[in-house]
């Protein structure tokens, strides 16, 4: 259908470096040699996890002790569709577990066929992961624990190297939805056509298309306007270094705002077939486009900006951006 | 409708760093200790804590302020998150004080934080989005453009930014807090240094910094019964605006000169640059100093940059210091950034900045803004009621 709305997936993913303090970092030291800490409150109750501050007082907290690798079920539901980077493959319950010694529970992954082999009240124990680092997922999950397994408080070995920082990785998958007035600005691309929208105020027009015009806050009119892959530069930036996150982009390069003939606001692009020493504000330049046969509905299509060595754009007002010599009384 | 008045009690911060040694909540809680401390409150006193950081993707920790209760002694209390970008500790102190002036509350804790060692802003600024070009990294990207009409506009001496960054970084030095410490840094130095968004040089920006920055706001009764010095707020103001229009003014946006105007009128100040004897401004990039001195009305249009080099911003002589704790080009923990700028301010009229006390300073202004120069937020603190 023409007008459907285009959608792409988005993943965004970052390895965040924690510093954990003294008490979780006590806590992951302790999970690297095979030992499970909580923390004792000034009542005498031990929660683990352990927590840093009070829940109810509020007060610092540091008494780590250690507590048993067999715990009671005091609740679970049941995972049937496990996704990725949870404890396992296969189906699991997810269950509230108080490990002897702790007063309160702590969430984790139970392995076992099926439901029906899941109960309030039932003993569970650690399964350790392999090879264990000081971090969460040492704690592979927890099995049914065997009638003859007692789960006695492991004791710590004398002078290990304390755990300060941990790395978690974080992974997000979005459907990206750019919405009506941006899909068909993209499908325009696809033939090389560039497309704006207009406010139904003020007239002005910008590229690419928003749906609605941020000066009146109203729906922009419905039908786009076609505009020319001509324009001008009303301001721009070299980046001289290498920027880490854009190993694609070499330096030194030019990002500029354009303005194109027609529209009324710029936007930003990479400046081609030019010295950075020689951009100019005001500079006229056209679009490169990628070749024919490689077009996408994709703003990629236009790969940066070159100059088109007509003179250059007279700008009186070096504060104000956009095209405003009409209809501007500032 | 009449306000309540509401003070500065007490102003608590860490020591800016590249990485704090403990937890997120570790460090929360000591900038929070020092301000109580400050401040003569316990725990207790506090009836609500409103906290404001830079938004979740810096640091990939969603909803801090739910597991951040405990150790900023929330428990059974309300707590409030603010966001808008950048500016965030600049409104989060905005609201705290506008919970008092309400008079729902009459001791209210407030804190800004950021941990940038945990993730990288400059990662979280350059998501990628299909279907776009982005030809962009990092906020200096976006500005330096901005910063290049200001120039051209102004037709500023090219070195105006070096000052700046000079300026602060000297002031810096009288701030144990702050992050960087360069005392054998010369004007040489910050000239040679090399560009990285043109005509941005690496010099001329912030660091990326871990710290917190609380203060604690109590009602007139609270303020009056307190033992020490006390910031009276003069008037509180946010404003903002889109980040994208045809004429839009990108070098002294429209809600920045209006949250200024506010701001003035509501503390009854007439000549800025004359009432004024300390400013602590968000200036994450050396030029926008000039920029703001014009846009916050202390200096004519396209007169900024002349009380640059006339050293008018120096807390060495001048008449107007600005960040003379060294400013965010000295410590940049986001979301703290804009509640330090309001701290330091309300410290200079306590009398309590330590080294880098403004002689005899009675009225300081505190100023923040965030996004794409978008939001912005400012309050106006002084020695007498």
């Amino acid at each position: 259908m023409a007008d459907e709305v285009l959608t792409a997936p988005l993943v965004l993913e970052y390895p965040f470096t924690r510093t954990t303090g003294p008490v979780i970092g006590g806590f992951l030291t302790g999970l690297r040699e095979g030992v499970i800490h909580g923390v004792r409150r000034s009542d005498g109750t031990v929660m683990c996890p352990p927590l840093e501050y009070d829940p109810i007082t509020s007060a610092p907290l540091s008494e780590l002790v250690a507590v048993g690798t067999v715990g009671t079920v005091t609740t679970w539901t049941w995972n049937g569709e496990p996704r990725a980077q949870q404890p396992f493959t296969q189906p699991f319950a997810w269950a509230m577990i108080t490990l002897d010694g702790a007063d309160t529970p702590m969430l984790h992954a139970v392995f076992v066929d099926s439901a029906d082999d899941m109960a309030t009240g039932m003993r569970v124990e650690v399964v350790w992961r392999d090879k264990r680092e000081g971090h969460i997922i040492d704690i592979a999950g927890f099995i049914p624990a065997v009638a003859s397994t007692t789960g006695e408080p492991g004791a710590m070995p004398g002078d290990v190297e304390q755990i300060q920082s941990v790395r978690t990785s974080i992974r997000m998958e979005y459907t990206y939805t750019p919405g009506r007035a941006l899909s068909q600005y993209l499908r325009a691309m696809k033939d090389k056509r560039i497309l704006g929208d207009t406010c139904p105020e003020t007239g002005e027009v910008s590229v690419p298309p928003r749906g609605v015009s941020s000066v009146a806050g109203k729906p922009t009119l419905p039908e786009l306007v076609d505009l020319p892959d001509t324009g001008y530069i009303e301001s721009f930036n070299i980046t001289r270094v290498p920027i880490k996150m854009r190993p694609d982009l070499t330096p030194p390069y030019v990002s500029a705002w354009i303005v194109l003939d027609g529209a009324s606001v710029g936007f930003m692009g990479l400046g081609m077939n030019v010295e950075p020493e020689d951009v100019r504000v005001g500079m006229r330049v056209r679009a490169v486009w990628k070749p024919d046969d490689e077009l996408e509905m994709s703003a990629q299509n236009i790969l940066g900006w070159e100059p088109t060595g007509e003179p250059d754009e007279v700008i009186t007002d070096y504060a104000r951006v956009g095209r405003i010599e009409q209809g501007d009384d500032q | 409708m009449g306000k309540e008045r509401a003070a500065v009690l007490g102003v608590g911060q860490t020591k800016y760093d590249t990485t704090y040694p403990g937890s997120m909540a570790g460090m929360l809680r000591e900038a929070a200790t020092n301000a109580l401390e400050m401040s003569g409150k316990c725990w207790d006193d506090i009836d609500a804590v409103i906290m404001g950081k830079a938004p979740d993707f810096f640091e990939g920790v969603m909803m801090p302020e739910v597991y951040l209760a405990e150790a900023l002694g929330c428990v059974g209390k309300p707590i409030m998150r603010v966001h808008t970008a950048g500016s965030v500790g600049g409104s989060t102190a905005c609201v705290a004080t506008s919970m008092i002036q309400s008079g729902v509350h009459e001791t209210v804790l407030t804190i800004g934080w950021e941990k940038q060692s945990e993730s990288n802003a400059m990662w979280a600024l350059s998501l990628p989005q299909p279907f776009a070009t982005s030809v962009n990294a990092g906020a200096g990207g976006y500005f330096s453009p901005i910063i290049r009409r200001y120039m051209m506009m102004t037709e500023a001496p090219e070195l105006i930014g070096c000052m700046v960054a000079l300026k602060d970084r000297k002031h810096a030095l009288n701030n144990p807090y702050a992050h960087l410490h360069q005392p054998e840094l010369t004007f040489e130095q910050v000239v040679e240094s090399p560009m990285l968004w043109d005509p941005i040089r690496y010099s001329e920006t912030c660091p990326s910094s871990d710290g917190a920055c609380a203060i604690v706001l109590g009602s007139e009764k609270v303020a009056e019964a307190h033992d020490g010095p006390v910031a009276w707020i003069k008037g509180i103001a946010m404003r903002s605006e889109s980040g994208s229009f045809a004429g839009r003014n990108m070098v002294s946006p429209a809600a920045s000169e209006a949250c200024a105007d506010d701001v003035f009128a509501q503390a009854g100040i007439h000549d800025r640059r004359k009432e004024i004897d300390a400013v602590e401004m968000y200036v994450p990039f050396s030029w926008y100093e000039p920029m703001w001195l014009e846009s916050l009305g202390f200096a004519e249009k396209g007169q900024g940059w002349k009380m640059v080099e006339e050293g008018a911003t120096s807390i060495d002589g001048g008449d107007l210091p600005v960040n003379c704790s060294g400013g965010v080009l000295s410590s940049n923990p986001i979301g703290a950034s804009g509640m330090i700028r309001f701290g330091e301010a309300a410290l200079q009229v306590m009398g309590l900045a330590g080294d880098h006390q403004v002689d005899g300073a009675k009225t300081a202004v505190g100023h923040a803004y965030g996004g794409a120069a978008q939001y912005y937020a400012m309050w106006v603190v002084g020695a007498d009621k």
